[in-house]
């Protein structure tokens, strides 16, 4: 028993984060379904975008090399949305008022979902890869091209999970955090990941061309297939930022604000 | 230092344009359970809310082991542990690790957390499920398990919020006794329930809330003799309560009672003798206070 006089320190800000790290990862680990889906949708959606719709899309075999880079951030999206659910789960529960009266950071609870989502992600990311060398990708960009690549990706995936972050802290309910979230996951496919953005009707063009994720797909598309990214990769760093700033600060805001209510 | 764990001073909160807190004053002594007793609505969960720094008063002022909830939120959060209304545990985690998590987040090194966690696990009899999840212990093992993370470090105030709404009665008993265990390390225990019978038990001290104000306060004794022990009661064909008598329940009361109630008595009146309930204490101590 310890003795009740005893003076004990508050936790490190380093400690703390690292326990809620630790807490999200093992979360990850055991939700079995979340895990599988993480794993098993980057293969189907690879398989399905290069055998089943790559022949009509581009019928000289060469699709595989343009959709890799939309098929790894659709994973993503789709793997950082759960941060969204997770998020709500905890705020719904009882354990987020224990954190709050706890004399820590308590807001660490949310960085350490982010922390587990970017793992979570990278597996994904990985897996994509893996798939799309064993079905004929053949990227030509150097070491280089793709350590900024994955700098890129791994932005992207910050970015929007702290914003999947933030509409989990809004929502009510966990299942309104899941329809929230799944509203978001349309926009790959209204930017140049899949197809050309010239073959698509005028008034749509204004909407791919201008939206964060087309910037993003061209930066890694040039970096990974050896062409240049030009002025592409300062937009997608550029949305990817702002994003994540305005997402941070939602948060923040949005999690001071909901103290003592649930 | 005086011997008041807490000090409430005309205390007030409102959400939108509802009353929750309408101008509450509480001193509680150090070392002594305290029960706040109110039916839902009334006000609890908001008051320990307040006290526990999640949310901040309106007006008024309140100190907790001498640390102002306000100005001095840190120290406040250093003094005290809230076990809140739903089990505050983590469901994806087991016992052990609940209580290493909590451990480590209070600031235990490593191998103090683990020896912690082995510690109140014994305590709390929890070995036979320590390596499950959570989320297959029933509502009394979480509840158990609750309380336990709530003593991973020592604190000088625990606060329970309705500790064992929804429990069955074999659960609850056990959990009041490990309620009036801990009472006897010297912790204050501010507790909020539903349940006259769980205050009687538990308190050394009763606060009675209702519609955001306190509308009496004193030992389960004092409180009980206000009321009487047992109420007889009359209801009429329609099964509607036409009187309430208290008494003390000995047979020369209640025989004397049914003789003066009997003669003018209409036809199908029926009569039965009940503990008093929450709604007694209520009834009394509004309309003591001229409130309706």
């Amino acid at each position: 028993m310890l003795n009740v006089k005893t003076e004990i320190k508050k936790p490190s800000a380093l400690i703390t984060c690292s326990v809620f790290v630790g807490r999200s990862l093992l979360h990850g680990l055991r939700n079995a379904e979340a895990l599988i889906m993480a794993i098993a949708l980057p293969i189907m959606l690879m398989l399905m975008f290069t055998y089943v719709f790559g022949g009509a899309i581009d019928p000289s075999g060469e699709y595989v090399n343009y959709v890799v880079p939309g098929i790894i951030l659709l994973c993503a999206g789709f793997g950082s949305s759960s941060t969204a659910v997770d998020v709500a789960t905890d705020m719904t529960n009882g354990i987020i008022d224990r954190f709050r009266t706890m004399p820590i950071q308590s807001m660490n609870v949310i960085t350490g979902h982010v922390a587990a989502s970017l793992a979570r992600n990278f597996l994904a990311t990985g897996v994509v890869i893996i798939i799309a060398l064993l079905v004929g990708f053949r990227p030509e960009g150097s070491i280089f091209s793709w350590v900024t690549a994955i700098g890129v990706i791994a932005l992207f995936i910050l970015a929007f999970t702290w914003l999947f972050a933030a509409i989990g802290l809004v929502s009510k309910t966990p299942a309104a955090a899941s329809s929230y979230g799944f509203v978001l996951l349309f926009l790959p496919y209204l930017s140049s990941a899949f197809v050309p953005i010239s073959t698509m009707p005028k008034w749509l063009q204004g909407i791919a061309e201008n939206q964060p994720i087309t910037p993003v797909i061209e930066t890694i598309r040039s970096l990974l297939m050896g062409g240049a990214a030009g002025s592409y990769i300062w937009w997608a760093v550029g949305w990817c930022l702002l994003i994540l700033v305005v997402s941070i600060i939602w948060s923040t805001w949005t999690f001071k604000r909901k103290a003592g209510r649930r | 230092m005086n011997d008041l764990a807490i000090v409430v001073n005309g205390l007030q909160k409102k959400f939108g344009k509802q009353v929750v807190l309408d101008g509450i004053d509480l001193d509680v002594q150090k070392g002594e359970i305290f029960a706040l007793l109110g039916p839902n609505g009334a006000g609890k969960t908001t008051f320990i809310n307040i006290l526990s720094t999640l949310v901040a008063p309106d007006a008024g002022a309140a100190r907790v082991n001498g640390f102002d909830i306000m100005s001095d939120k840190e120290k406040v959060k250093s003094s005290i542990s809230l076990t809140g209304q739903f089990a505050a545990v983590d469901e994806m985690l087991t016992a052990e690790e609940n209580l290493r998590m909590m451990a480590r987040l209070s600031g235990l090194s490593r191998l103090e957390a683990r020896s912690r966690a082995n510690e109140l696990i014994e305590q709390f009899d929890l070995t036979t499920v320590a390596q499950k999840r959570v989320k297959t212990y029933s509502g009394g093992l979480r509840r158990r398990l609750d309380l336990a993370v709530s003593l991973v470090v020592p604190r000088s105030i625990i606060f329970l919020d309705e500790p064992t709404t929804g429990l069955d009665t074999r659960s609850r008993r056990a959990l009041w006794d490990i309620i009036l265990h801990l009472a006897t390390e010297g912790v204050t225990i501010f507790l909020t329930t539903q349940y006259l019978e769980e205050a009687d038990k538990l308190a050394d001290t009763i606060a009675v809330i209702s519609k955001g104000r306190i509308v009496g306060k004193g030992t389960p004794e004092e409180m009980k003799s206000r009321i009487g022990k047992e109420m007889v009661e009359l209801r009429n064909d329609n099964d509607e309560i036409i009187r309430e008598i208290p008494t003390s329940g000995s047979i020369q009361e209640v025989k004397q009672i049914l003789e003066e109630v009997a003669s003018g008595a209409p036809e199908g009146t029926r009569i039965s003798i009940r503990r008093p309930s929450l709604d007694d204490v209520f009834l009394l101590l509004t309309s003591e206070k001229g409130r309706p």
